[in-house]
């Protein structure tokens, strides 16, 4: 190998073992890290520096088992280890992970890696884990069993990474050298090679009799009883936080948006330009962005669970209820993953090997009620539902809670109907591994959240800012004259209008719904422009108050139906073509979902009046 | 004289030694095999859910799996009397 080119070490290993930590903490990367199998479903690459300032690209895999390939995931893995991947070569070499607190488990995938013919490392990871559960390693022995260099580390820590480092840099210059060595292969039988590794284990490895800490916790959280109360508190607990400790700092950014647009108003001449600004720009962008908290409420949660190795026990207590509607026990990861957004949902569904199942995850996925949703929900509900208390709850979080539950109702619903229709096919089985529970680092909790803040405000410049240009555009113009009717957005409205209004929806619910395709906050800038232009006085008008005094109380509960199921979301429709490789299931899910967001709306507003709501 | 039965009949917190596999297709077994079981490793069923015995929460050298009945069924076992096995 000529020196200019760069050395490529490929990271395997099974999954959950800590492979995207440790690609992170070399390259300096920000790739998603969770404490559950399948995080990381496609491959991603950076740079690591060594002392001595050369460049080595590392890549990160998906977890695999064994090199069978089961599912889409793995394929990716075997198929870049074996160069077959368009435009990719083969890695120089390979690191291979292992969760040094499962070693007796996973030694076998090690074994197996060797059948690559690549020159590679073991890298033990989470060695701090292994020895609170009080399993002890003879690193020394253990190597000279496998036949190619162990190093121990805490991939998490700097100083726990200081072994793998020093180890990466010789052992690159090696690769780079033409002298490293290539493992002797073990050969295809997987039994053998099983046999080997419990030798193996049992001379290298000896664990302290004691219980550990994991399985401690798992006697509540998985007790049949306390383990489902547990679960829904902390789902209840979720949706109270994001009203309850959101007020302030709401407040805060409600202030200063107002603030901002009077300033503006009062600096601005009548003209286009001001109503631009204070009606299109502040109104549309503000009354999102305003949401910031309640969203980083929601994540505070969703990454605390993801980190902490929780994911997978709410996935055990939940199983039966899969089972019956003939869901795979591992479509619950990703239908959890959809509550941040569909997108990376359906590409987490890429770990479930039944082709069948997979497609019915995908197009279950939109009717887990994604982030984007929650301005939608906040703002009607805050204009509607009082915020009186239920007993200690309060009444504004259990309509929300409720909300989020007739999602997943309709979810295994739906599941139900396409496994006896459209997809059909026998019980998928479950194989869970849970990983040992964890304290998440500070640092990547924080970094997580941050990028959440980011994801959240590079949206509402991105997305929002000029969906809220041309919203304003459409809604001002011909005429000028503040009548949303006669204004182009009135046209495109009035053309949907009878077809809606059979369902309560008026001409502004309406017009918000087209431009919520592009992202589903949107419906509430769109509301709080299409009000602004209608307000005459030219100051900002509180998007709450407007649609309180506009609506009616089953005309909102309507609204808020169609968003449990809101088909609109372009962005998901073009991931599920892609995904599933085909228009037909694309349209499949926008056609179910159309149907009962139309029929559910309908209802709820029909059921409201007739209750003399 | 023990005679192999499966795992998903096994009781809870009753260890058992793998003596096999009777998967419905190869492919399960390599599956099952894969993510660590094999023959001689002791197993034991710790957590049984709420509704039909399923799922099933398997401990397996202190990793804990999870699977239904029908997965455990693929597992044969015979009961391991005294710690030592």
């Amino acid at each position: 190998m000529s020196t200019d080119t760069i050395l490529r070490l490929g990271l395997l290993g099974a999954p959950n073992c800590g492979k995207t930590s440790l690609f992170n903490a070399l390259t300096g990367g920000r790739a998603k890290v969770a404490n559950y199998p399948g995080a990381t479903v496609e491959f991603s690459k950076g740079f690591y520096t060594t002392k001595d300032d050369r460049k080595i690209e590392l890549i990160d895999l998906p977890g695999i088992y064994g090199d069978c390939g089961h599912s889409a995931d793995e394929r990716v893995t075997l198929d870049f280890i074996h160069g077959r991947l368009d435009g990719e070569q083969a890695p120089d070499a390979i690191m291979v992970v292992m969760d040094a607190a499962h070693i007796r488990t996973h030694l076998h995938n090690v074994l197996q890696a060797k059948n690559y013919g690549l020159p590679m490392i073991v890298v033990l990871n989470m060695m701090d884990m292994a020895a609170r559960d009080g399993v002890e390693i003879d690193l020394a022995a253990l190597e000279k069993e496998i036949g190619v260099p162990v190093v121990s580390c805490v991939a998490v820590r700097a100083k726990g990474r200081s072994s793998i480092v020093e180890a990466l840099d010789a052992w690159t210059v090696k690769i780079a050298a033409g002298k490293a060595e290539k493992p002797t292969a073990e050969g295809e039988d997987l039994q053998h090679i099983q046999k080997k590794a419990r030798k193996i284990t049992k001379r290298t490895v000896h664990t302290s009799g004691a219980q550990n800490t994991s399985s401690k916790i798992d006697n509540i959280v998985l007790h049949p009883v306390l383990g489902l109360f547990i679960l829904t508190a902390i789902m209840f607990i979720m949706f109270q936080a994001v009203y309850a400790w959101s007020g302030p700092a709401m407040d805060i950014i409600e202030a200063g948006t107002g603030a901002f647009g009077s300033y503006a108003s009062a600096f601005l001449s009548d003209g286009w330009l001001k109503s631009l600004i204070v009606d299109g720009i502040i109104a549309g962008v503000g009354s999102v962005i305003v949401f910031l908290p309640q969203i980083l409420i929601l994540f505070a949660f969703i990454l605390a669970l993801e980190a902490s190795g929780y994911m997978t026990r709410a996935a055990f207590l939940v199983d039966s209820a899969m089972a019956k509607v003939g869901l795979n026990g591992r479509a619950f990861i990703p239908l959890l993953s959809s509550f941040a957004c569909a997108i990376p949902g359906i590409m987490a569904a890429r770990t479930i090997e039944n082709e069948k199942d997979r497609i019915t995850t995908i197009l279950i996925a939109p009717l887990m009620t994604c982030s984007a949703r929650l301005p939608v929900y906040i703002i009607v509900i805050g204009a509607f539902i009082p915020a009186t208390k239920v007993g200690i709850f309060g009444l504004q979080g259990l309509v929300m809670f409720g909300l989020y539950i007739a999602g997943i109702v309709f979810a295994l619903l739906a599941a139900l109907v396409l496994k006896k229709t459209l997809t059909k096919g026998a019980t998928p089985p479950l194989l869970l591994e849970m990983p040992s529970y964890k304290l998440p680092s500070l640092k990547d909790y924080l970094l997580g959240l941050w990028q959440r803040a980011m994801i959240f405000m590079t949206r509402a410049g991105r997305i929002i800012l000029p969906a809220s240009i041309i919203v304003w555009f459409l809604s001002t113009y011909p005429n000028n004259n503040g009548v949303i009717r006669d204004s182009y957005a009135g046209m495109l409205g009035r053309v949907l209008e009878p077809v809606l209004a059979p369902i309560g929806f008026n001409l502004e619910m309406a017009i918000a719904l087209i431009p919520a395709m592009a992202a589903r906050e949107i419906a509430v800038s769109t509301l709080s422009i299409v009000y602004n232009v209608q307000d005459a006085d030219g100051q900002s008008v509180m998007i709450e108050q407007a649609l309180a005094a506009d609506w009616t109380l089953p005309m909102a509960l309507a609204f808020l139906a169609w968003f449990v199921f809101a088909p609109q979301c372009l962005s998901t429709l073009a991931v599920a073509r892609r995904e599933t490789n085909s228009w037909k299931w694309a349209l499949v899910m926008f056609g179910y979902l159309f149907a009962l967001a139309y029929v559910s709306s309908g209802i709820t507003y029909w059921l409201a009046l007739w209750a003399g709501l | 004289m023990t005679t192999q039965i499966k795992l998903a009949d096994m009781a809870k917190n009753v260890p058992a030694k793998i003596t096999g596999f009777c998967a419905d297709t190869p492919h399960t077994e390599i599956r099952l095999r894969e993510i660590g079981f094999a023959e001689g490793d002791v197993v034991e069923i710790t957590h049984i859910g709420l509704f039909g015995g399923s799922p099933l929460n398997i401990r397996l050298h202190g990793t804990s799996i999870a699977m239904r009945p029908q997965e455990a069924g693929m597992i044969r076992v015979i009961p391991v009397q005294s710690p030592e096995g």
